[in-house]
Order: structure tokens, then sequence, then C-alpha cells
């Protein structure tokens, strides 16, 4: 394994994957501030001429963090399907790159090889990666999963209707349910954001959005997103559930910090999976976002981006139905402005794609943020153009619970319309039944949340 | 010849119109979206009022195809534009001095550094190090920091109310008081290193909060008894939410007073508490 490069007459020796791997990523401020970025543009491009030439096997051999110190790293390396794997371990993450982009190579090709590959891999191809091989190559793959209703097949572009609510009152949830739906946003998940993390609010939630789409019939799924413990207790004294939700990080000690570990995954998968009340098989819901581990201090010296396809190789252990990457939710000290967070939404929704996880984006921004709505727009077009699962739907894109901006149910319904992209079939049909849409557009009646106030 | 008494009168209709031009629209920023229902013909539309009344998401919105109308998307952009000066405007310099603030920075030089270096803004310059070693009261009873954070505009909108009404409830108290600091570029836990050079017995922060589109005006106070560099955060107590809308500064003020008695009474602050 070579890890030295000449560029422009000057040598440039790098001394582990690691460091490779992190100078090779694109600019990020949360690898400056972590101190491990590239000090140069001609380094950035150094590394990644380094890292072309690595061969897969070398990557996983040299996890960032070692199996023996991290459960994640073992749960990715365990899940590798060696029979392709031994296939293709020779290969340079070149040659991987070229594979992936070939004309010959589509959906099925692309399944088979994301199952044996580690997420260092998927983490260092994505590194070669321009902004459009990212789009191409994540349009080509398609990945399915069902809960209630069937995800990820083409020609749809789902949402997640968030209604979230400053006090959690349930009316006020539903005010913003109903008027998402009157839209036809809503069909990947209805999924509520709530403020108390307590076991009588998030019953009290889920009986809320349970019964509303019992009543009205509606071929989704619901969620509140509490800490996973507190599902658990709700699932267990018999609340309804479809989706039990965590947030994720890319190492042991990242999801210490947010309270979880292996055995209590399991745990839930396997209590989701005996008293939820989604048809199946798949039933868990995660959300990513470059840059937690090192808010948590829980990197060990590995860059954001290689973290984040650590979480998916997490995530696919659990053969979830969604997946989203909450992409500028996190601040400028890691994703500083609108380039930044362009670069790693289209990073993320390929690498999710590529680990073959139904993969979605929360395109998002804080307010100290240089990105504004303008710039969230483009990118939501950009990955609708890459084929994204997935986006959430907001009352205006205005998040009054969390304080945030992303997509709106307006968003949702123009870029269907601009791409001729339908909602999921069963919840299209149902909105058609309501006559809120007519052979994939929205009718006269759409927009109109009273429709729902029976 | 024209009668004057008409050209009075012609000339008074031109300034009335004259007038009304030069008026300004009406502030975009102060409509109450919940009383603004812009479905043309809902279903039920009673019903519908009732229901914006029960969250301040932005509902009844309507739409132009599958766009928002101009006003909806106006209205998003002006309280995102506020939003934004507020996080990249500055305190004004004289602010400190004019309320008997003593002003110092942290390692932060500049805005962008500040929202790109979070380790920075908890750390103190030299400068200031100094400044407080001079010009700070040591081992007072309760030390007053006020620090910029992310709302320059949460600073000017309170602080003029809220700092006389904390001090005056810690003089009623009868603590000691040192004199208040003004921290620029300032993160939360930069109270740890003013702590450590001034040994408060205890001590509150009022810090600019991240501004949302609700309001850009949003201030939090962090207080904690004897602060030190390798304190927990859960050992922090705090109230957010000071603002017009919220709580507002006078009672805030008040109400800090009180709980920083209760924090002296206890000799511990956040979960410790």
């Amino acid at each position: 394994m070579r890890l030295n490069a000449r560029l422009l007459g000057q040598t440039y020796a790098f001394h582990t994957v690691k460091e490779v791997l992190a100078k090779a990523n694109e600019e990020k401020s949360g690898d400056m501030l972590a101190g491990i970025a590239a000090a140069s543009a001609a380094e950035r491009l150094a590394a990644k001429q380094v890292l072309a030439e690595i061969a897969l096997e070398d990557l996983r051999k040299n996890p960032v963090v070692p199996l023996e110190d991290d459960e994640v790293s073992r749960i990715i390396d365990a899940d590798i399907r060696e029979e392709v794997y031994q296939k293709i371990k020779s290969w340079t993450v070149s040659e991987l790159r070229e594979y992936i982009l070939g004309s010959n190579v589509g959906p099925v090709e692309l399944r088979v090889l994301g199952t044996g590959l580690s997420s260092e891999m998927v983490a260092a191809v994505t590194k070669l990666m321009s902004n459009l091989d990212l789009m191409l190559a994540s349009n080509k793959m398609e990945n399915l999963a069902h809960a209630n209703v069937t995800i990820g097949q083409k020609g749809c572009l789902a949402s997640r209707l968030q209604p979230n609510h400053p006090t959690d009152s349930p009316e006020g949830i539903l005010a913003s349910v109903r008027e998402g739906l009157s839209y036809g946003v809503g069909d990947a998940v209805i999924g509520l954001n709530p403020v108390e993390d307590t076991l009588p609010a998030a019953a009290r939630s889920l009986s809320t959005l349970y019964d509303f789409v019992e009543r009205w019939e509606i071929p989704t799924q619901i969620c509140v997103l509490a800490h996973l413990t507190t599902q658990m207790k709700a699932i267990c004294e018999g609340s309804p559930i479809h989706l039990l939700f965590q947030s994720l990080a890319g190492t042991e000690k990242g999801n210490q910090a947010f309270g979880i570990h292996k055995g209590l995954l399991d745990e839930a998968f396997d209590l989701g999976r005996k008293l939820g009340r989604a048809k199946g098989p798949n039933i868990m819901y995660f959300e990513t976002g470059q840059g937690s581990e090192l808010s948590a201090e829980a990197h060990h010296g590995a860059d954001q981006l290689t973290l984040e396809a650590r979480c998916y190789g997490l995530a696919r252990h659990y053969q979830p139905f969604l997946v989203n990457t909450v992409v500028g939710f996190i601040g400028p000290e890691y994703l500083y402005d609108s380039r930044q967070v362009t670069r790693a939404g289209l990073e993320d929704h390929f690498m999710g794609k590529l680990t073959g996880l139904p993969m979605g984006v929360d395109v998002c921004y804080t307010n100290h943020m240089r990105v504004d709505q303008n710039d969230i727009e483009n990118l939501a077009t950009l990955l609708t153009a890459a084929g994204c699962a997935y986006f959430m739907g907001i009352p205006m894109g205005d998040d009054v619970m969390l304080n945030y901006q992303c997509t709106s149910f307006h968003d949702v319904a123009s870029l269907r319309e601009m791409f001729n992209l339908h909602p999921l079939p069963e919840f299209e049909a149902w909105l058609e039944k309501h006559e809120i849409m007519v052979n994939g557009k929205l009718t006269a009646r759409a927009g109109d949340a009273s429709l729902f106030l029976k | 010849m024209q009668n004057p008494y008409e050209t009075v009168a012609l000339l008074k209709e031109r300034k009335e119109e004259r007038e009304k031009i030069d008026q300004v629209l009406p502030d975009l920023a102060k409509i109450n979206i919940q009383e603004q229902l812009l479905v043309p013909q809902p279903a039920d539309e009673s019903l519908y009022r009732e229901m914006m009344h029960l969250t301040p998401a932005r509902i009844g919105v309507w739409r132009t195809g599958t766009r928002p109308l101009t006003r909806t998307m106006l209205r998003f952009r002006a309280d995102h534009a506020l939003a934004q000066d507020s996080v990249l405007g500055m305190v004004p310099e004289e602010f400190a001095s004019a309320h008997g603030l003593l002003p110092i920075q942290t390692q932060v030089e500049n805005k962008e550094q500040y929202l790109t270096r979070p380790d920075l803004g908890r750390k103190l310059s030299l400068e200031a190090r100094e400044t407080l070693t001079k010009g700070g009261t040591a081992a007072c009873q309760v030390q007053v920091v006020v620090a910029d954070g992310l709302s320059s505009k949460a600073i000017g909108a309170n602080i003029p109310d809220l700092l006389p009404a904390l001090m005056q409830g810690l003089a009623h108290y009868g603590f000691i008081i040192g004199r208040p600091i003004f921290v620029k570029y300032g993160r939360v836990a930069c109270m740890d290193e003013i702590g450590e050079i001034l040994h408060p017995e205890s001590l509150v922060i009022l810090i600019g909060e991240r501004p949302g589109l609700g309001t850009a005006e949003s201030l939090s106070a962090y207080m904690a008894y004897k602060p030190h560099r390798s304190m927990l955060e859960s050992e922090r107590s705090v109230i957010s939410n000071i603002h017009r809308g919220g709580i507002p500064p006078l009672e805030a003020g008040a109400h800090l007073a009180s709980l920083m008695k209760q924090i002296l009474a206890s000799k511990a602050s956040g979960v410790r508490y």
C-alpha cells in the first residue's frame, strides 16, 4: 500500500489510511474544526490521488476505528457478504468508481455490489466522485422497503409529514397533519419530533396520530421520534407504533452519547417486530448527519464523511424502512455554507443508497448558517434528480418546534410536478379517493386542510 | 381664470393623492399569520380559523399552482432576514460602556471564526484575562455577564430592561455583586474561565440564542455555582425564551435574581441543585 504521492513537483507523505481518507474529503468546516482536513487544495488532491490507488481490502483491514475497540466497526465488518467481497477485494477505489458509473452496471449490479462493501470503501469512493457522479450513480440505484406501504421505487417521490408543535398539543399537531395531507404529503411517514421525551407524552402523541390515520384509513406509517427507550416502553404498554426511530452515530462512543448500543437496538428491533402495528418486514427509522461524532467528542480522529458512511453500515444491520440524513441541522462549525451543505447532501444520499438503504434527506438549515431557502430548494431539486426516496414536508418549511427550516408541503408538490413523480401508489389512490389528486396532479381542492375536519 | 377656491381644493386633492403614494406599505412582519386564512373557499371556514389558532405553524396559506402565494413567501423571507441579520450583526461598541459593563473579548477575532470555532468562543484572550484581573471584582457573591452569543438583537432588545431589574433584585437581597462584564464573541462556557479568574461564588451569563423564524430576540440565562473549566453542562441551570413574546425582560430580571438567591442558598446549580 503506497501512501505517498507527487503532485505539481511536490511530494506528499501520508501516514495512515485514516489520514488519507480525511485529507481526501471535500472541504468541510467540521474536518477543519477537528484539525484533520487537508491544509491546501493541492494536499487534498494528493490525498485523493493516493486514495484512488488503495485496494479495497486495505480499506477493510484499516477501519477508522479498530474492530477490537468499537462495536460499530464489528457490526459493519460482520455484515459484509464474503462472496461478493472476495470478487472485488483487489479492486482499487478508482476501479470501484469506474465500475459504479459504467453504463452496463444497473440497479441489480449495484445492489449486489453494496452488500460486499465496508463503510470505509463507500466513503472512499464518494471522495473520488464529483457532484454529478454522485447524482448519476444514485439515480441508478433502487432500494425498496415495506412497512404498511412500499417505498423506494423509481417514479415516486415520498414525503415525511413533520407536524411538530411547541407544546405537543394534540389538536395543534393534527392541524399540521391535515394541512400536509391536503397537499399530498405524508406517504413515507407521519412523524412527530416531540418536545417532551416522556412515556405519557409519547403515548399521547402516538394515539393521536394512530387514531387519525385509522379513522381516515390513510395508507402510511406513524412514528413519534422520542428516544428509543421511551418508544420501547410505549410499545410494551400497548401504544400503537408502526416505526421505531433512533438517531445513529458512526462510532460506539458516539452512540453512547445518544444513549444507545447494539444490545438496545437489537432489543428494540425484536420488540418492534413482535408488538408493532406495521405489516413489515421493515420497521426501523434512522436519522443521521455528518458531524455528530465530533460534536460528541467521539470521532477518533476520523473525518465526518467516513463516520457518516458508518452510520449507514450500522443502519443496514436493522433493515430499516426509512433512513435520512438531516444534512444542515448541525450548524456552521460542521457544514459552513450552502456549498458544503449541498455537497454533504449529495454524498450522504449516495452513500446511503450504495449501502442498500431506502434513502431520504432532510434538506435543511439553521439560521446561523450561510444558507437560505433558495439554497435548499436547489439541493432538493438536485436530490430529486438523483432519485431521492423522500423529503420532509413542513408547513412553509418552518419548523416551529426545532427552530430550523427545511422543505415545505409546497416543495414536495412542486418537485413531483416538475419531475413527473408520484406519491407512493397506495397513498396516491387514497388521495384520489379524496379528490385531492387526479392523474398525478393536485386538484382545486388541494391545500384545504378543512377537508379533514369532519 | 379659475375660481381661487377651486384651485385650493384641487391642490389639496393633489397633495392628498401624493401623500397616499408616499405612504409606507404596511409592515409585513406585523401581520398575525394565525389570523390570516388565505384558502379561498375552504370546506369549513370557521373550523379552519379555529384550527389555525391551535398552532404557530404556517398553515391556511394556500398556493398558486404548487407554489406559495407572494405574501406568504415574502413574510417567510422577512422573518429569515431578521434572523440572519441578528446572527451576523454586532452589538454596538458603545453598548458596554452605556450599560456600565466591563468589555472583554474571547479568542475569536471575527464573526466567521465565531461561527466555525466554538472552542475559541469559550476561551478568553490574553488581553481579556488582564482586563478582568485589573478591572473585575474578585470573589464577589454574584457575577453578572452579558455575551452576544448567536443574536445581537437579543442583547439590544432585552438587556436595557433586564440588567437593571436583575441588579436591583440582587441588591435587594443584599448580595455583594461584581462589576458586570460584556463578552464579545462569547459562548456559554466562557463563564467557566471568568469563574477561574475572578472566583465569584455564583455567576449568571445572559446570552443571545440562535434565532428561529418566530423571534430573533430570544435570550438565555445560564447560571452556575462556582463556575470552573471542568464543570459539566448538566451543572448549569438555564432559563431560555427571554423576549417580549416569551418571558418579558423585566420579569426575567426579577426571576433570575431569586434563582441566584436559591443557588447561593443551596450552594449548587444544574442537576445538583
